[in-house]
Parts: C-alpha cells; structure tokens; sequence
C-alpha cells in the first residue's frame, strides 16, 4: 500500500493541527514569522500518518460503490475491512522538518513478527512496518516511521485500541 | 536544559466525539470504531466510541515542541497502553532523561507519558530533540 504521490498542503495540515488541539502558528498560520522561518507550515510531528489519504487502497475509507462495514441506518452486516489488528507501538525518526508544498512518496519494508504470552491469556502476535517518506523526486528521506501492530487474542480484544 | 528538568500540560481537554471526527477526517483513518457510535456498540460490541492511538499521540507531541521548539525533534516515539474515550482528559509529562553530543549537535533525550484524569497511562514514550549549545 505504498503512497506514489503525498502532496504535503498547508490546508490540510492545518486540519490536522486542529483536530490533534494543537495551533501553533507554525503549523496553521502560513504568513506567521514562526512559519516563514521555513518558507511555509511546517507538519507536526505525527503528520505524516495522514499519507494514508493519499493511498488508493486504504482500507478504512469508504469508498463509491462500494458496501462500508459501518452503520447507516444500522450496521450494515458488510464484511469488516480491517484487520483487526491494534496499533501498539509508533515510533518517528525526522530527518529534518516537513515543509508546506513538497510531494513525498513512500517505501514501505516489513520488521520483526513477535509473540508474546498475554497476561490475559492467549497470545499476542506482534508486526513491524517501516515506512520512509521521501521526496517524491529525489528521494531525500524526510521521516522514517516504524508501526507495530498486534494481533490480539479474543481474551484481550476488549482492551486494545 | 537539565537532567531531570520536567514539564507537564494538559493536551486535551474533555475529548468530544467531534474531535474523534475531526482527527478521522484529517488523518484518513476512518475506522468507525472512532466515528461510529451504531457500528461501535451494535455490532462491535465496545460502550462507545474511542479515540484513535494517533490522536493521544499528536497531543503529547504538542508538549514536546512547545518546549523544544519548531522542526527539532529527532525522534518520537510511543507505546500505545491504555484506550482513551470521549470525556477523557489527557495531561503529558515530559523529563529530560540525558544530554548528550552526536555529530556535533547537542542532543536531549526525554521520557514521555500521558495520562487519564484517573492518573491511568494512555501513552508512554521517549523522544530526542536538537537543544542549544
């Protein structure tokens, strides 16, 4: 599922400012002296998680035509697209600021599978992803992220996120 | 900038399922777990909605470049630990664990951790920013 084209835009990260409470200027306010400093917004630090617009096969988006594992008037009884897997671990290593205006893409390459007993019972399977967000002409790495998913047994299910 | 200095901040405010909605919108996660109140109690079996890791995650990030500064941090990382719901209030701490030259740059490393109006941990981490010389 990687991103060929992530289009970083000043709107849209005002948009995620907002909806993470967080207004600095330098992310919402492209005429603000703490935003010139870098020659537009720059991206919070966990922007880069909203690539995941830009991916054409995103799961957990609704897409036309097709049936949506959430509710309209009830559930809708659709099969589920997630995976059920929970996000455990997020980790981000900046290579330097993200400005307002570049194009990224993304390369994505698969960690460690772990296991590890539950104190509920059962056990937990562990997966890791790397994800390097470059500069969609050059390639210039900008941020690298690492996502550890878990699978959880039924026993723990209720306690995830 | 000192071993052991620490800040504390409320991030979130009594979290309102709108802001499940903002942050759905704006990340592109739209898991109705977060969204979705019929699809989360009917069929998911869960009391109600819940926020995503990520938002609990981008709040906490906010006390660390208050503090830091804009475009500083060097990484950012977090455990996921304890689900957050609407009506939560988030408030993160962060401690100066080291001080440290890399390269030439100054370099501080931090714990992290936020926690729940009932004291209870959400998200616990660690992060390394660029600091002054």
């Amino acid at each position: 599922m990687a991103v060929e084209r992530f289009p970083v835009e000043a709107t849209h990260i005002l948009m995620f400012a907002r909806a993470i409470g967080d207004e600095n200027p330098v992310y919402t306010d492209p005429s603000s002296p703490q935003a010139a400093r870098f020659g537009g917004v720059i991206a919070p630090p966990t922007f880069t998680m909203a690539s995941s617009q830009f991916d054409p096969d995103m799961p957990l988006r609704p897409k036309f035509g097709e049936a949506w594992f959430g509710s309209a008037k009830e559930p809708s009884g659709a099969e589920i697209t997630s995976t059920g897997r929970l996000h455990a671990e997020q980790h981000f290593e900046y290579h330097r600021p993200l400005v307002a205006g570049e194009v990224l893409k993304t390369i994505e390459r698969d960690g460690a599978t772990w296991e590890k007993e539950s104190k509920r019972g059962g056990s937990l399977l562990f997966e890791e992803k790397f994800v390097d967000y470059v500069t969609a002409d050059t390639g210039e790495p900008v941020v690298t992220a690492r996502f550890v998913s878990v699978l959880p047994s039924q026993v723990v299910q209720q306690e995830g996120h | 900038m000192q071993v052991g200095d620490t800040r504390t901040a409320v991030v979130l405010e009594n979290i309102s399922r709108t802001r499940l909605v903002m942050y759905a919108g704006a990340s592109g996660d739209y898991n109705p777990l977060h969204t979705d109140e019929v699809y989360v109690t009917k069929a998911a079996g869960y009391p109600t909605v819940f926020a995503h890791g990520m938002l609990s995650m981008g709040a906490t990030g906010k006390l660390l470049t208050d503090w830091v500064g804009d475009g500083r941090l060097k990484k950012y990382g977090v455990r996921f630990v304890n689900q957050v719901w609407p009506g939560d209030t988030l408030t993160a701490t962060a401690t100066v664990e080291a001080i440290r030259e890399e390269e030439g740059q100054r370099l501080a490393d931090f714990s992290v951790s936020t926690v729940n109006q009932d004291g209870k941990p959400v998200v616990t981490g660690t992060a390394t920013a660029l600091i002054d010389p």
